[in-house]
């Protein structure tokens, strides 16, 4: 299987004041197409920094950043936003949706940047929000949708242009148990049944249990990725 | 065209948003408002005042004043001067062979201002019996011309609107003789509806004076003013400048014109600096306000050029809605209005007809659009700028 993330020898500083604090020292990581990986790892471990390296939303100081077959660390950052638009979908913590638009607007966004058609998009759109199981609620603004459910608007955005990586940033972060299991549940299926490549960063052991690999962020390292984990 | 989808979709956003930020928006707008207001109004009377004087003069007619003067009032012709001028070449001649000229007197008056009683300044010019012929745009409304060798003048349709006791029948005092309003008239708005007419010699009388200040002739034609202006060169006797009529008040315009147009430009900057000033302050709230929600477009993929663009665009807007109710307003309250110039020093006051017209609109249009674009340009570039990954922290 062709590896869909490639890291090598990867560092990440950070400027506070006249400090440099070091956050990913010479890191190297492999992830395959079709891997659901969850990184793991206290507040302040670097995962999060980790992430955005892999969506291309900040530049490595040093190494080779390679995703979905592009050197993000050799792209410029209007070809860095085009590879973005084409190749991620992101899953927020708060879910980011914009509220002045209704969650069929809302899904489209990443369709604006395509040549599809008007109809084309809302078409896809709302096939999106039929996979995560909101096709009835795309008039309804995100004020009037519960926590889980707009996670679930947010991962239809993530997933309309069908992207080549889902990129989950505390996906559950927010979310009561019950809503939590939901967006799991909907991600694993996206993993298993559409084969979708997905990096999650999480605190919490049961949401990494739905993964197919954890790995432990610490102090900028990763810890051993033996841990190959079945979901229940 | 992604483009296009991607400005309007920000753009969308950010106007969507506006009533939960319609307190800044408002100070954007009622800045701008006040600014191309005052604009407007200051501008309307510079060309008010100027295309009353510019009207007043016609190619075909020439101004003769004494060779040292530069005004009517400090020029003086003597009675042979007059005659041997309204002979000379190069002037129209009517029916009875006779030089259509007039030889003028202007003298003042003071009246009381309808707008607020207090005292102002008239012109009485005294006119020649050809004044028909030289000027066929002076037309008699109401009443008659007066009659030579009589105490009677007429007033002209501003000077009537403008100040008090010039109604027909009524009387003022002018040269220590008391003088009968017989009629008034009007002339295409030009200045000489600010002045009262009567007859030269009877006024020339009334004050005890013997010398004109200047003659006024019809040319045969425009280019007749060459032919005019040899012959009284040729004559040793006389000592005149000739002018075409229309440079006459063309220079007296472009003096009070280019300075109120000056003021105008110079009040509107002063505004025009607070009004960037709150258009920064809303728009920058605009990106603060909407931080996480541009830099999650970013991360999916919009550039920051349409970010830019969407933030200026809604400083575009503001900057619009206020300029349409700045100029909505000054055309209510100035558009048609009869407004007179302060007659300070002597100078008589010359009323002229206030016009907001789709020229100067655009003028304010465009000093609008370029306070918002000063206005939006930081906050724009800062939201473009903004480091996704940091601003995607920011909740």
């Amino acid at each position: 299987m062709a590896a869909m993330v490639s890291l090598r020898k990867v560092s990440k500083r950070y400027r506070r004041g006249a400090q440099s604090v070091p956050v990913l020292e010479s890191l190297d990581l492999e992830v395959e197409a079709g891997e659901f990986l969850a990184l793991m790892g206290p507040s302040g471990s670097g995962k999060t920094t980790l992430l955005n390296l892999l969506g291309g939303l900040s530049r490595a100081d040093q190494g080779e950043v390679r995703v979905a077959g592009a050197r993000l660390d050799q792209l410029s950052p209007r070809a860095l936003a085009r590879w973005r638009a084409r190749h991620i979908g992101f899953v927020f913590q708060f879910y980011n949706l914009l509220p002045v638009f209704n969650a069929q607007r809302n899904v489209e966004l990443p369709l604006l940047l395509t040549k599809l058609s008007r109809e084309q998009r809302r078409h896809n759109a709302q096939a999106a929000l039929a996979l995560v199981g909101l096709a009835d609620r795309g008039a309804h603004r995100p004020s009037e949708l519960s926590g889980g459910q707009q996670q679930r608007v947010a991962i239809a955005r993530a997933l309309v242009a069908d992207p080549s990586l889902l990129i989950c940033d505390e996906p559950t972060g927010d979310l009561d148990r019950a809503s939590a299991d939901q967006v799991l549940d909907l991600l694993r299926r996206l993993n298993r049944e559409q084969n979708k490549t997905i990096v999650m960063v999480t605190h919490d052991p049961r949401a990494a249990a739905y993964a197919s690999r954890r790995l432990n962020v610490d102090k900028g390292q990763l810890g051993d990725d033996a841990t190959t984990v079945a979901a229940t | 065209m992604h483009a296009v989808h991607q400005i309007l979709a920000v753009t969308s956003m950010n106007l969507r948003g506006l009533p939960q930020r319609i307190a800044p928006s408002l100070v954007v707008v009622t800045g701008i408002a006040g600014v191309v207001g005052v604009l407007l109004a200051v501008l309307a009377l510079s060309q008010g005042l100027s295309r009353s004087l510019v009207t007043s003069g016609r190619a075909d007619r020439a101004l003769l004043l004494h060779a040292e003067a530069n005004s009517e009032a400090a020029s003086a012709l003597t009675r042979d001067s007059v005659s041997r001028i309204i002979d000379s070449a190069g002037i129209a001649r009517d029916a009875r062979n006779e030089p259509i000229a007039s030889a003028e007197v202007p003298a003042t008056l003071r009246l009381p201002r309808r707008s607020d009683g207090a005292l102002g300044i008239l012109t009485v010019r005294g006119v020649g019996e050809k004044l028909p012929a030289l000027r066929p745009e002076i037309l008699i409304n109401e009443g008659r011309m007066p009659a030579r060798g009589l105490n009677e003048l007429i007033a002209g349709r501003a000077a009537r609107s403008g100040f008090a006791g010039l109604d027909i029948g009524q009387h003022v005092v002018l040269g220590n003789a008391d003088w009968t309003v017989v009629g008034s008239f009007e002339s295409g708005g030009d200045a000489h509806e600010s002045e009262l007419l009567a007859d030269a010699d009877t006024l020339l009388s009334a004050y005890q004076r013997a010398s004109f200040n200047a003659v006024t002739v019809k040319l045969l034609e425009p280019a007749a003013f060459d032919t005019l202006n040899r012959a009284l060169a040729a004559d040793p006797a006389l000592a005149v400048t000739a002018m075409r009529e229309s440079d006459y008040y063309q220079q007296r315009s472009q003096k009070f014109a280019k300075v109120l147009a000056i003021v105008a430009r110079l009040v509107a900057a002063i505004m025009a600096i607070g009004a960037v000033f709150a258009a920064l302050n809303s728009l920058y709230s605009v990106v603060s306000a909407r931080t996480v929600e541009i830099a999650t477009l970013r991360a999916i993929g919009f550039g920051g050029g349409a970010v830019m663009i969407s933030v200026m665009a809604e400083a575009l807007l503001l900057a619009l809605v206020g300029a349409c109710a700045g100029a909505a307003l000054t055309w209510l309250l100035f558009d048609g209005h009869m407004v007179s110039t302060v007659g300070g020093g002597g100078v008589a006051n010359v009323i002229f007809r206030l016009h907001i017209g789709g020229g100067l609109i655009a003028v304010g249009m465009l000093w609008a659009c370029a306070i918002g674009l000063i206005g939006g340009l930081l906050p724009a570039i800062r939201a473009a700028r903004l480091p996704i990954d940091t601003a995607l922290r920011a909740q």
